[in-house]
């Protein structure tokens, strides 16, 4: 499998660690209650299909990615750096 | 009173010579790391430029010459190699001494492709990797900085405590290298 880090390049997956779904882009406010924290600990969706994730660069230029993998096949369709996707979130 | 020894990283190491590639310490001098300050990489460009004569390096590339070098070295982070870092620097980046952290070796020789090609997951041909192009990558499983420095020369780098086994990794890869002929 390879990654294409926005800032690197196309990548082996060895330089990669898988940091789990992409919930960590979307923290909820401190007051937002217990069900949504809980949610935001707890619960992961498990599709059999498209899946945003979190990947770190960690033996290339260190940078944090959103990859948007399918789970049955491993296609990538999409990488982006973690800041960008929670700039443009916010 | 103790006496306090300063010893360089890859002492005892090297230098190596297996076939006709050489593994050699690169004595860089010192060593800095420049992370431009939100929105001041303009500055730190100029900045850099004035001081010692280079540009900063985008990602992937490095500037510079033997003595003096900019090394594109992770993202928003470049490190300078050779030359004191002047104090201007200060007010555009956070600058930091890494001077003794860094395990530094240069691979030489017409196969020294065909060696990292055993280790690197990466194409370091020189159609793809040219003189002045750099990567953070993986030498065997250790993080490295592969910058090439000539038509058969490249300067590796790996934390100081990754010296030893850089050179066991590296002096395998040259004596099968060397083993086909």
């Amino acid at each position: 499998m390879r990654i294409e880090c926005p800032i690197c390049g196309s990548r082996d997956r060895r330089e990669f660690y898988y940091q789990g779904a992409a919930v960590a882009v979307a923290r909820p406010a401190p007051d937002a209650g217990a069900e949504a924290w809980d949610d935001y600990v707890h619960l992961r969706d498990n599709p059999a299909g498209w899946h945003d994730e979190l990947w770190h660069h960690e033996a290339g230029c260190g940078a944090w990615v959103v990859v948007t993998r399918n789970l049955t096949t491993h296609e990538i369709r999409d990488v982006q750096l973690a800041q960008s996707v929670k700039e443009a979130s916010a | 009173m103790v006496e306090i020894v300063a010893k360089s990283a890859v002492d005892g190491l090297v230098p190596l010579e297996i076939g006709a590639q050489k593994l050699t310490e690169a004595k860089l001098g010192p060593l800095t790391s420049l992370m431009a300050y939100n929105g001041a990489e303009a500055g730190l460009a100029k900045a850099l430029e004035t001081a010692h004569g280079m540009a900063l390096p985008g990602p992937n590339r490095a500037t510079g010459k033997d003595g003096a070098r900019a090394i594109w070295f992770g993202r928003g982070q470049v490190v300078l190699a050779g030359p004191e870092p002047v104090a201007d620097l200060a007010e555009y980046a956070a600058v930091v001494d890494q001077s003794d952290a860094w395990a530094c070796v240069e691979l030489s020789g017409p196969k020294a492709e065909a060696v990292l090609a055993r280790l690197v997951p990466l194409d370091l041909r020189a159609a793809h990797f040219k003189r002045g192009h750099t990567a953070r990558t993986q030498i065997q499983h250790v993080n490295a900085s592969v910058t090439r420095i000539g038509a058969d020369r490249f300067l590796l780098m790996v934390f100081r405590s990754m010296a030893a086994t850089l050179v066991h990794d590296l002096s395998q890869a040259m004596t099968t290298v060397a083993a086909r002929g």
